[in-house]
């Protein structure tokens, strides 16, 4: 199969890649894929006081398509509130790296990793004074 | 630069003393004429050298050449077997043999039988891709009619023991049949020893030309076959159609040459297979598919664990290899061939398949070796699986959403 310039652009200069402290309460995770269907990615978030994405770091396991489509999806929360940040499409990614139908299901994992990163971050969020409360 | 050719189980290409030899044989001035026409030299010609091609091959397989049958490939090859004797036998019985790691010109022959009524068993090979003739003993019932296996297989190059298994059908009465498309230039076959009924073989695989092939039926003990191409009547009624020339004095070329270099061949894929293997089996998490014993020298199917095949295709883009990944073919199912062998989904969907051939060159192999251990080392720094497993995390315990 043949790829898009941009594909192979990020497949051979990945942006981001890397991994941030799961621990950390301002670090929201997104894990999704499955290895038995060849692709997992995990998606990760760094938001500053001010809920603006500081930081965001990828790894992917899977096809070139699911690569690219990843470290884009990186590239763009950068700078983004986690507002703009729910609001990325798949179809935007498949339309900025020129995805053929059979690698839509990519894109549509990098959304999902997306959104499960910002679940994971509210989620730590949500908790965190709760726990505050717990310990005093 | 074109990428270097690692490829030749899809394909060889055509050698160019091949080639040569088939030139003579398309325009006015060599000999074109219909192999059939009995009033005029063109034909007369033409069918000169049909007979001599056909002797070509029986020698390499050391059969009559009566027991020669054109055709367009070993997917023909497979269906005219396959259909003609389920066909011919089924007042005798309706019950097939097969195994689950044989080409799809077998399997999805054998899921057309069933919608026809024909019950079929597929037997499991083995962890290292293995079918034993106590398997196929076990598996033959009253009905049963015929055993289909493969010779030598296209995707991890396991060698079957078709001389044994020839005793156990032979006794049994069961007709057998062979797919041996993958087999010339890389296993011997050797026709009066084995007790094989009828044997599909291709030329593209061994350096002739593509859209050719030849069905083996024996004589003696006669293998009978319906017709599956009806019309005038060539090939002693089971494969009409016009002989192609061309094609077939270039597949007899091909296994000539076959017969006079294999020993050569054999020595030198056995060698860069040798010194491929050397230097990539020590990296970390990598596994060989099928038996390194029983197997063609010049095919080495490995999975990198943790890296996705397809990637890592991508990366080896100076290599034409293929890749048992899901996401290479029109199916989103990895290899069933590795599947079958009880591979994990993980592996099954890391594997790539390098197969060497007669224009390989050291330095080629060589050049390989160094790119893929570079892009294997990338591609585990992007991989989220091989962070968890380098810090001990159990990958097969984690419940994965499905998708
Ligand atoms: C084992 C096996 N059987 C059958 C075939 C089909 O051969 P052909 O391309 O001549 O139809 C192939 C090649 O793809 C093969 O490897």
């Amino acid at each position: 199969m043949a790829y898009s310039d941009k594909v192979i652009n990020h497949y051979e200069h990945p942006r981001n890649v890397g991994k941030l402290d799961t621990d950390s309460a301002k670090v929201g995770t997104g894990m999704v894929g499955a290895p038995a269907c060849g692709d997992v990615m995990r998606l990760q978030i760094e938001v500053s006081e001010g809920g603006i994405i500081e930081d965001a770091k990828f790894k992917t396991y899977g096809c070139g398509s699911a690569i690219a489509s990843s470290s884009l999806a990186t590239e763009w929360l950068k700078g983004k509130n986690l507002e703009e940040a729910s609001k990325i499409k798949n179809t935007e990614i498949v339309e900025e790296l020129a995805l053929p139908p059979v690698k839509i299901h990519c894109s549509v994992l990098a959304e999902d990793a997306i959104k499960a990163a910002i679940d994971d971050y509210k989620k730590k969020q949500g908790s965190a004074p709760a726990q505050a409360e717990a310990a005093g | 630069m074109p990428s270097t050719y690692f490829d030749y189980s899809a394909t060889t290409p055509v050698d160019p003393r091949v080639a040569k030899v088939m030139m003579n044989y398309l325009t006015l001035d060599g000999v074109f004429g219909n192999p059939a026409s009995r009033s005029h030299s063109y034909g007369w010609e033409a069918e000169a050298a049909i007979e001599k091609a056909r002797k070509q091959v029986a020698d390499l397989l050391n059969c009559d050449p009566r027991e020669i049958v054109w055709t367009s490939g070993a997917t023909e090859s497979d269906n005219l077997c396959l259909k003609g004797t389920a066909h011919f036998y089924h007042k005798k019985g309706k019950h097939i043999i097969t195994s689950k790691i044989e080409h799809k010109a077998i399997l999805d022959t054998c899921r057309q039988l069933e919608r026809e009524g024909y019950e079929v068993t597929y037997l499991d090979p083995s962890s290292e891709g293995i079918i034993t003739p106590d398997q196929v003993a076990a598996a033959i019932r009253e009905d049963t009619i015929l055993v289909s296996l493969m010779h030598v297989n296209n995707e991890i190059g396991v060698i079957t023991d078709i001389k044994a298994i020839g005793e156990v059908t032979s006794a049994a009465k069961v007709v057998f049949h062979v797919d041996a498309a993958q087999s010339p230039c890389k296993a011997e076959i050797d026709l009066q020893d084995m007790k094989v009924d009828l044997m599909s073989f291709s030329a593209h695989k061994a350096y002739g030309p593509k859209g050719i092939g030849v069905a083996f039926v024996r004589r003696k003990p006669r293998a009978r076959l319906e017709a599956q191409m009806h019309g005038g009547g060539h090939e002693r009624g089971m494969r009409s159609g016009t002989l192609p020339t061309h094609q077939i004095v270039g597949m007899g070329e091909a296994f000539a040459i076959a017969k006079q270099e294999m020993a050569a061949d054999l020595k030198k894929m056995t060698k860069l297979r040798d010194r491929f293997w050397n230097e990539i089996k020590d990296m970390e998490e990598i596994y060989l598919n099928g038996s390194m014993e029983q197997r063609v020298p010049h095919n080495l199917n490995v999975s990198f664990n943790y890296i996705e095949g397809e990637s890592l295709m991508m990366s080896l883009k100076d290599m034409a290899v293929s890749s048992g990944s899901a996401c290479t073919s029109i199916s989103l199912e990895p290899s069933y061939v590795l599947r079958a062998l009880g591979r994990n989904d993980e592996l099954a969907h890391s594997s790539i398949r390098f197969t060497f051939g007669r224009y390989t060159t050291e330095a080629e192999v060589d050049q390989a070796v160094k790119d893929i251990k570079v892009a294997v080392n990338k591609l585990r720094e992007l991989s989220p699986l091989w962070d968890m497993y380098k810090d001990g995390v159990d990958i097969s315990a984690i419940e994965w959403a499905a998708h």
